[in-house]
C-alpha cells in the first residue's frame, strides 16, 4: 500500500498547491512542491539493495476486480531505475524552476499542479504491471504534457505544439491500447509478468505480430522515433524546466521503457527486433543530421534528444536479438541491453543539464537564437563549464560518461557483425550508419557549445545585458554536470546498482538476477579495440567537418520544403478537416427533400436487393380471395382520386380528392367486412377534411411563392424514387403473403370472445379487453396531440416580447 | 384479390412519396395522409381478405367464417394515432405560416428570400 501511496503522493499534493499558491504569496510555491520528489527519491533509494539482490517489490490495489482490473505494482531493476530518474531529476527540475519562473509574473499554481500530475503519471507508467493501468497512466502523461507545453497558452506556437504532441502521442497510445487488448486476447491476462510466463504459447499465433506492431507504434510515438519525432521540436515552446524534465529525461523515455519492458515477450519476433533496431538507427541518423540545421538552442537539443533516443532504441533492439540466438552471440547482444540502459541513464544526466543551460542562456540574454549569441564564456563561466561538460559528454569524449556509453554502443553495433544473425548483408550497414550518426552528433555538440559561448560577442543584438545566472538556478545543472564526470570515473557503481538489475529485468531469459551479469564498464579498452579507433575517427572527421560547417550548411536548404514531415503532418490535418467539411457540406444541405431522398432511396435499394439476393421473393395464387366487381370499381375510384391530388394545381381540389380517397378506403373496409373500421374511417376522414379546409383558409396565397398555382411540375428524380418505394412495398407485401407460415392467433379470440370476455364484437373486445393497453396509450397520444395543438395556438412567447399579437399580423 | 390490394397499397405509397418530396407543406401533409391509408390497407390485406362474416358473434356462423379481427383492431388504433399526428401537423403548418409567412419548404431553410 505504501508503494501505491508513493505513486499518488504527487497528485495528492497537487490538490493543495493552488491553496498554497493563493494563500502564501510571499513564498515561491515550488518550495512546497520540492517536498514530493525529494521524499520519493529517498523512498525509492531504500529499494536499491533488495532489488539488486533480485527481490522485486510487489503491491496490489484493486479497482474493478470483476473485470480483472488491478493496480498491480511491480518494482524490479528497470522500474526502479526509471523511478529514481523521475524523482531525482524531478527534484532538480523543481529546484531549477523555482529560480526560473517568476513568482509574481507566472501562474505557478497551474504549473506545479500539471508537473505533479505528470510525475504521478510517469511513476505509474514505469511501476504498474497491469497493461490497462499502464495505459491509463500513459495517457495521463500525454495529457499533463499537453497542459505543460501549452503553459503559456496565449502564444499561438505553444498551443500548436501542444496540440501536435497530443495528436501524435495519443493516437500512438490508442494503438498501444489495442496492442495490449490483443495480448489479452492471446493470453487471458493483463499482467505483464504472467504474459512473459506464457510467452511460449503465443509466439506462433498470427495475432502476435499484430500486437508487436501496435505496441511498437505506441512506443515510437511517445519516444519521438522516426517519423513521429516531429512533435518533439514543436514541444520546445514549453517552459525550459518542462523541456528538461519531460522532453529529455522522462516522458520521451516512456517509449524506451515500454520496449524494454516488453522485450521478454516480443523479442521472440523478428519483426520486433528488426523494427526496433532499424527505426532506432534511422532516428539516430536523421535526428543528428537535422540537429546541425537548427538555429534555436532548444531546437538543437530537441533534435539531439530525438537522435539519442534513437540510439538507445537501436541498442534495445540489438538486445532483443539475444532472445533469437544461441551460444556466444547471446553475450554480445545482452551487452547491447546493458549499454542501452547505461546510455539511458547518462543521457538523462547530460541532456537535463544542457536544457537547463539553454534555459539559463535564454533567461539571462533574452534569446535562444544561436545566430545572436556568442562569446558568453567570460560572462557566464559557470554556465559555460556546465555546458561544456554536457556537450562533450553528448559528443562522446572522455572524461565524461557519454564517452563510455558511446564506446559501448559502437562495440554492440560491431557485435552484430560477429553474430550468426548477420547473414543478412543489411547488418553491415548498421555500424556505418551508427558511425556517421556519431560524427554528426559530434558536430552538433560542438556547434551548440561553440556558437553560444565562443567567438565574438554580439551584445547589441541581445535583448538583455548578459550576466551570470543566480546561484539557485545553477545548482541543478551543476549537480547533473558533476554526475556526468563522476560516472566516468566510477562507472561500475552505477553499473552494479542500477544498470545490472535493469538489464537482468530485460534479459530475463539469460540472467536470473543482477549477480549473474559479469559486464564491467571500463574506459580503456586497449589499443586494439575497434571502438576506440572509431571514436578517434569520429573526432577527426567531426572536427574537420565542423570547421567547414559554413561551406556545407547550405545543403540543408536544398531539401524541398514540400517533402518535410512537418509539411506532411500539416497537410494531413488540414486535409482531413477540409475533406470532412466538404463531405458534410455536400450531404448536409439543410433541405428536407434531400434527406428524404436519402432515406427513401436507401429504403428501396436495401429492401429490393435484400429481397432478391436472399431469395425472399415469392408469389403464390393459392388461397387468394376472388376479385369482384365492387373492388375493381373502388380501385378505379381510388386511383382516380390519387391522380387528381397529384396533378391538380389547386389546393382545394387536392383536399377534396384526399377526402375522396378516405371515403373510398372506408368503402373498402365495408366490403372487407370491417364495420368498426368503416365507421371510424368515415368520421375521421370528415374531421380531417374539415381540418384541412381550415388550414387551407389560412395558408398563404398561392401566387406568393408558386406563381399563382401549386407547383405540380413533374420531376423525374422524385418520380423514380416514388416508383421504387411503391414497388418495394408491393413486392414485400406479395412475398410476405405468399409465405405465411403459421395460422393466425385470432382463432383464440374468435373462440373465447363470448365465453371469456362476455362480448360479441370481437374487434371491440380486443381493443378494450385482450389488448387494452394499446388503447390506453392511443388515448394518451390523442391527449398529447390535443394539448400540443392548444399550446401551439395559445402560447406566443416570442410575439409577446415584441409586443405584437397575432391579430395585428392578420 | 390480395395481390391486387398489395399493388394498390404500393401505388398509394408511390403517390405519398412523390407528394412528400414536393416543396409545399400542404402537399407533404396530404402525402402523409395517403401514406397512412396505404399502410392501413396493407395491414388489412396481410390479414387475409377471404372471410365470410364480419367479426361480430352471430348465430349460425362458425368460427372459421369470421374475418380475422386482429388486423382490424390494429388498424383502428393506427387510424386514431395517425389522425392525432395529422391534426397536429396541420396546426403546426398553420402556425408556421403565421410566423414565417410561407409554406414553401425551400424558403423555410432560408435558401430563397422571403419577400
Amino acid at each position: 500500500m505504501l508503494l501505491f501511496m508513493a505513486i499518488v503522493l504527487p497528485i495528492l499534493l497537487a490538490i493543495f498547491i493552488p491553496l498554497a499558491y493563493r494563500s502564501m504569496k510571499s513564498i515561491h510555491t515550488g518550495w512546497f512542491v520540492l517536498l514530493a520528489p525529494v521524499l520519493l527519491f529517498l523512498f525509492y533509494l531504500r529499494f536499491l539493495s533488495p532489488v539488486q539482490q533480485g527481490e522485486a517489490q510487489l503491491a496490489r490495489a484493486s479497482w474493478v476486480p470483476s473485470l480483472d482490473f488491478y493496480f498491480d505494482i511491480y518494482i524490479d531493476g528497470l522500474s526502479l531505475l526509471f523511478s529514481l530518474l523521475i524523482t531525482g531529476i524531478g527534484s532538480l527540475v523543481v529546484l531549477y524552476s523555482i529560480f526560473y519562473l517568476d513568482k509574481t509574473k507566472e501562474n505557478l499554481g497551474n504549473f506545479y499542479v500539471y508537473l505533479l500530475m505528470f510525475m504521478s503519471a510517469m511513476l505509474g507508467v514505469v511501476q504498474f504491471d497491469h497493461t490497462l493501468a499502464l495505459y491509463f497512466f500513459w495517457e495521463l502523461t500525454s495529457i499533463s504534457s499537453f497542459l505543460l507545453i501549452a503553459y503559456w497558452y496565449k502564444r499561438d506556437a505553444s498551443r500548436f505544439g501542444a496540440l501536435k504532441s497530443m495528436m501524435i502521442t495519443v493516437s500512438g497510445g490508442l494503438m498501444m491500447l489495442v496492442g495490449f487488448l490483443t495480448l489479452y486476447v492471446l493470453t487471458g491476462t493483463y499482467s505483464i509478468r504472467e504474459t512473459i510466463a506464457q510467452v511460449d504459447t503465443i509466439v506462433d499465433q498470427p495475432l502476435f505480430t499484430v500486437a508487436v506492431v501496435l505496441v511498437l507504434l505506441g512506443a515510437f510515438t511517445k519516444s519521438a522515433q522516426f517519423p513521429f519525432y516531429i512533435w518533439l521540436p514543436d514541444a520546445m515552446e514549453a517552459p525550459t524546466p518542462v523541456s528538461a524534465y519531460l522532453h529529455s529525461a522522462t516522458m520521451v523515455k516512456a517509449g524506451l521503457y515500454l520496449v524494454a519492458r516488453f522485450t521478454p515477450v516480443f523479442a521472440y519476433s523478428e519483426v520486433w527486433v528488426w523494427l526496433v533496431t532499424g527505426i532506432g538507427l534511422l532516428t539516430l541518423f536523421w535526428g543528428s543530421l537535422f540537429a546541425v540545421k537548427q538555429t534555436d538552442l532548444k531546437g538543437i537539443l530537441a533534435f539531439s534528444t530525438v537522435s539519442q533516443l534513437g540510439l538507445i532504441m537501436s541498442l534495445l533492439g540489438l538486445g532483443g536479438f539475444a532472445y533469437l540466438v544461441t551460444g556466444d552471440a547471446v553475450e554480445t547482444f545482452t551487452f547491447a541491453t546493458f549499454a542501452a540502459i547505461f546510455h539511458l541513464f547518462n543521457h538523462a544526466t547530460f541532456k537535463g543539464s544542457l536544457f537547463m543551460v539553454a534555459g539559463i542562456v535564454d533567461h539571462e540574454t533574452g534569446t535562444r537564437d544561436i545566430r545572436k549569441l556568442g562569446g558568453l564564456m567570460s560572462l557566464m563561466p559557470v554556465t559555460f563549464t556546465i555546458a561544456m561538460i554536457g556537450s562533450l559528454s553528448m559528443a562522446g569524449l572522455p572524461p565524461f560518461n557519454g564517452f563510455l556509453s558511446k564506446e559501448m554502443f559502437l562495440d554492440a553495433v560491431l557485435g552484430l557483425l560477429h553474430a550468426d544473425i548477420s547473414t543478412m548483408t543489411v547488418a553491415y550497414l548498421v555500424p556505418i550508419v551508427a558511425w556517421v550518426a556519431s560524427v554528426f552528433t559530434f558536430i552538433y555538440s560542438i556547434y551548440f557549445l561553440w556558437y553560444t559561448f565562443m567567438g565574438s560577442r554580439k551584445e547589441e543584438q541581445l535583448p538583455k545585458v548578459p550576466h551570470e545566472a543566480p546561484i539557485g538556478m545553477l545548482i541543478s545543472p551543476a549537480i547533473l554536470g558533476s554526475l556526468v564526470i563522476l560516472v566516468f570515473f566510477i562507472p561500475n557503481v552505477v553499473g552494479d546498482w542500477l544498470v545490472k538489475p535493469a538489464t537482468a529485468a530485460i534479459q530475463s531469459s539469460s540472467f536470473a538476477s543482477a549477480a549473474d551479469i559479469e559486464f564491467y564498464i571500463k574506459a580503456w579498452h586497449g589499443w586494439t579495440s575497434p571502438a576506440l579507433w572509431m571514436t578517434v575517427g569520429v573526432v577527426v572527421v567531426g572536427f574537420l567537418l565542423y570547421k567547414m560547417l559554413p561551406k556545407w550548411q547550405s545543403i540543408y536548404s536544398k531539401w524541398p520544403e514540400r517533402f518535410t514531415l512537418n509539411r506532411g503532418y500539416d497537410t494531413l490535418m488540414d486535409g482531413s478537416l477540409n475533406w470532412n467539411r466538404a463531405l458534410s457540406d455536400r450531404f448536409m444541405t439543410g433541405s428536407i427533400r434531400d434527406y428524404l431522398v436519402y432515406m427513401f432511396a436507401g429504403m428501396a435499394i436495401l429492401g429490393i436487393t435484400t429481397l432478391f439476393t436472399q431469395g425472399g421473393f415469392a408469389i403464390s395464387t393459392e388461397g387468394l380471395a376472388p376479385i369482384r366487381l365492387f373492388e375493381i370499381v373502388l380501385t378505379i375510384i381510388l386511383v382516380g382520386s390519387v391522380m387528381a391530388i397529384l396533378i391538380t394545381w389547386s389546393r382545394l381540389t387536392a383536399v377534396i380528392a384526399l377526402g375522396g380517397v378516405g371515403y373510398t378506403v372506408a368503402l373498402f373496409y365495408v366490403i372487407f367486412k370491417a364495420p368498426d373500421l368503416a365507421l371510424t374511417q368515415l368520421v375521421i376522414e370528415t374531421i380531417s377534411v374539415a381540418l384541412f379546409l381550415t388550414a387551407f383558409y389560412h395558408l398563404p396565397k398561392l401566387d406568393k411563392h408558386y406563381k399563382g398555382k401549386e407547383d405540380t411540375s413533374f420531376r423525374l428524380g422524385n418520380f423514380l424514387i416514388s416508383i421504387a418505394v411503391g414497388l418495394t412495398v408491393t413486392l414485400i407485401g406479395i412475398s410476405a403473403y405468399a409465405q405465411r407460415q403459421m395460422t393466425s392467433i385470432s382463432e383464440y379470440y374468435k373462440e373465447t370472445v363470448y365465453t371469456e370476455a362476455g362480448g360479441g364484437n370481437i374487434v371491440n373486445v380486443i381493443l378494450v379487453d385482450y389488448r387494452g393497453f394499446d388503447t390506453l396509450f392511443e388515448i394518451g397520444v390523442l391527449m398529447i396531440a390535443s394539448i400540443g395543438i392548444i399550446s401551439m395556438i395559445t402560447l406566443r412567447l416570442q410575439k409577446k416580447k415584441k409586443g405584437v399579437t397575432v391579430d395585428e399580423i392578420e | 384479390m390480395e395481390i391486387m390490394m398489395a399493388i394498390l397499397a404500393g401505388f398509394l405509397f408511390s403517390a405519398a412519396t412523390y407528394l412528400i418530396l414536393s416543396k409545399s407543406l400542404l402537399r407533404i401533409i396530404i402525402g402523409t395522409g395517403l401514406l397512412s391509408h396505404g399502410t392501413h390497407l396493407l395491414l388489412l390485406t396481410m390479414g387475409g381478405l377471404g372471410g365470410k362474416s364480419a367479426p361480430v358473434v352471430a348465430d349460425g356462423v362458425t368460427v372459421a367464417d369470421y374475418v380475422d379481427p386482429l388486423p382490424q383492431a390494429l388498424i383502428l388504433t393506427a387510424i386514431v394515432i395517425s389522425f392525432g399526428v395529422t391534426a397536429f401537423a396541420l396546426v403546426l403548418a398553420y402556425r408556421t405560416y403565421q410566423e414565417i409567412g410561407t409554406d414553401n419548404m425551400d424558403y423555410m431553410k432560408g435558401r430563397g428570400e422571403i419577400d
